[in-house]
């Protein structure tokens, strides 16, 4: 009888997993088909890709959107690198409250971090929106999710092992230099893909935040989509689509997503 | 829970390094202080700003200070609005439990060695571009999507049915999205369940539907609470669903908020409008992880 239940629960598990990926393939594959406005299979094209190339406000916002990816990346990944390692470290009073102002921008609704930023950058700069703007808001949504991942894999770390290079003699930066970094380092690079994937295709926080001539992919996307469905939307989003999952494939094979899933359970300690 | 001494072996017979202690510091400082003057701060503006008020050229004008905006909030106007908000949410939040919850059963009693795996998957699509996920919906739900051409060539139907731009491909956009917030909580209380606990149950004559009843359900509630929770709060603060999938049919808190604030250019309504999704969401995101996390520690 539990036989029976097990296979009726494991065909409905494959309905679920399928209804999560099939929307996707769908896009994938009439992002190949030669007809504009059917949705029926008429015969494979590259047709809609080439386009893409000839399409020039669609290659500025390419350009602008792997700009602000790369400050983004960079400057995310050294500071929430160097933040996961420390609080991984840090003992005392302070953690708690780091820890908490670290999870706080992950929860808050990204609508209002995207306006939050708009306000805070009017304001004092009287600023609607620049590259400049746009790059602080993207690291500030990216930090957090380097950190955690960092913060996984130093907490995981053998703490014995900078002791025995401080024992031997290194200072304390040279024992993180020579021991440490070089441990943590997939999870660091597994925190930039991360990164690099939230960036490339954020749309909320961008969209307050973005100005003239700093329309990015998913901006540009989003006002196309608007206008309706159309076969070159399918063939930029298919390219989209395989750029971001590979950065998550690499990010994943580097143990990216072990201290992220593991984080709403996982603090009971920092209380 | 535990002590300093317990977690770091080496302090016990070596005192922690000054150096050590500064490094740390130095580590975090970065970090701290771009989070506190570019996410902190920003917020203490919208509580401010949402005291204002606009003058004739939309320019924000602090004195005095009113609380206006909230009362605006609260106001009967925007009654429907909030009432398709709730609805939206709630019929999200219902359904993802009702589809989460079998499959967060079967990947932990059947998942055996590939759980991580199972688990990764339904968290894939969460990471791959949200907007391209719900734009792929409209090439599926519309007049001559895949559905409906489906359902005309196998005779089911004669004319198209109307699925897109309606509060059903709203509810199946946000249920799309936000599954990976229900199975992983759900997850986690069920995997931590004992099966010695009903396999009692059966021994002591229950059948199938009582020890689900008087066992399990009472023994993964707090998974179902955290679920239930962080599965409605983001639903509540999503526009993309709503404005994409709903066309202009569909009306949310999240949309109201983004059109006072882009088109609208009411600054002050609509940081009062952001500050109060802000605090529903981390109130229900702490009664979330405290849940969960009293389950966890098992206090």
């Amino acid at each position: 009888m539990s036989h029976e239940r097990n296979r009726w629960l494991a065909a409905f598990a494959v309905t679920v997993y399928a209804f999560l990926f099939a929307p996707i393939v769908i896009l994938i594959i009439f992002s190949f088909n030669d007809a504009r406005r059917v949705f029926v299979w008429r015969g494979f094209t590259t047709e809609w890709y080439g386009r893409l190339f000839a399409n020039d406000d669609l290659l500025d916002a390419v350009l602008v959107t792997f700009q602000v990816a790369a400050v983004a990346v960079v400057v995310s990944t050294v500071i929430g690198a160097a933040l996961g390692l420390g609080l991984a470290r840090l003992r005392g009073r302070g953690r708690a409250p780091a820890e908490m102002l670290l999870l706080l921008p992950i929860v808050t609704p990204e609508i209002v971090m995207g306006l939050s930023l708009l306000l805070f950058f009017l304001q004092l700069f009287d600023s609607t929106g620049s590259f400049g703007q746009l790059s602080i808001a993207h690291v500030t949504f990216c930090i957090s999710y380097v950190a955690i991942t960092v913060r996984a894999r130093a907490a995981g770390m053998d703490p014995q092992l900078e002791e025995a290079a401080r024992d031997l003699g290194d200072t304390a930066l040279g024992a993180l230099r020579h021991v440490t970094l070089p441990l943590i380092m997939p999870a660091v690079v597994a925190g930039a893909l991360l990164a690099f994937a939230l960036s490339f295709d954020d749309y909320v926080v961008t969209v307050f935040n973005s100005g003239i001539g700093t329309t990015t992919l998913p901006l540009y996307i989003y006002s196309a989509i608007k206008f309706g469905v159309s076969p070159e939307i399918n063939a930029i989003s298919t390219i989209i689509v395989a750029v971001v999952s590979l950065a998550l494939l690499i990010a994943w094979r580097l143990g990216a997503f072990r201290g992220a899933a593991r984080t709403p359970v996982a603090e009971p300690e920092a209380a | 829970m535990t002590s300093t001494a317990i977690d770091s072996p080496g302090a016990a017979g070596l005192r922690e390094r000054a150096g050590d202690r500064l490094r740390n510091a130095l580590l975090v400082l970065p970090g701290i202080g771009w989070l506190l003057l570019f996410f902190v701060v920003p917020l203490a503006f919208i509580v401010v700003i949402s005291l204002g008020r606009r003058d004739e050229l939309h320019r924000i004008v602090l004195d005095p200070l009113t609380l206006e905006n909230y009362a605006q909030v609260f106001n009967p106007i925007f009654l429907p609005t909030i009432v398709q908000s709730l609805y939206l949410a709630t019929a999200t939040t219902v359904v993802s439990l009702a589809i989460g919850f079998p499959i967060a059963y079967w990947i932990s009693r059947y998942g055996g060695h590939r759980k991580t795996l199972l688990l990764v998957l339904v968290m894939l699509p969460f990471w791959t571009s949200w907007l391209i996920r719900t734009y792929s919906w409209m090439i599926v739900l519309r007049d001559n999507g895949v559905v409906n051409q489906a359902l005309q060539a196998v005779g089911l139907t004669q004319e198209p049915l109307i699925l897109l731009y309606t509060d059903f491909s709203v509810i199946l956009g946000m249920v799309y999205g936000f599954l990976p917030f229900t199975i992983l909580p759900l997850f986690v209380s069920i995997d931590r369940l004992d099966p010695n606990l009903i396999a009692a149950a059966r021994d002591l004559y229950a059948d199938g539907r009582q020890a689900f009843l008087h066992v399990t359900l009472p023994l993964v509630r707090p998974g179902l609470i955290a679920a239930a929770l962080l599965t409605f709060i983001p639903a509540m603060g999503d526009f993309v669903t709503p404005d994409i999938l709903g066309g202009g049919q569909v009306t949310t808190i999240a949309k109201v908020i983004q059109e006072r604030f882009l088109d609208g250019r009411d600054w002050p309504y609509g940081s009062a409008l952001g500050f109060v999704l802000t605090i529903l969401t981390l109130l229900g995101t702490l009664v979330a992880l405290r849940t969960l996390r009293r389950e966890v520690v098992g206090e």
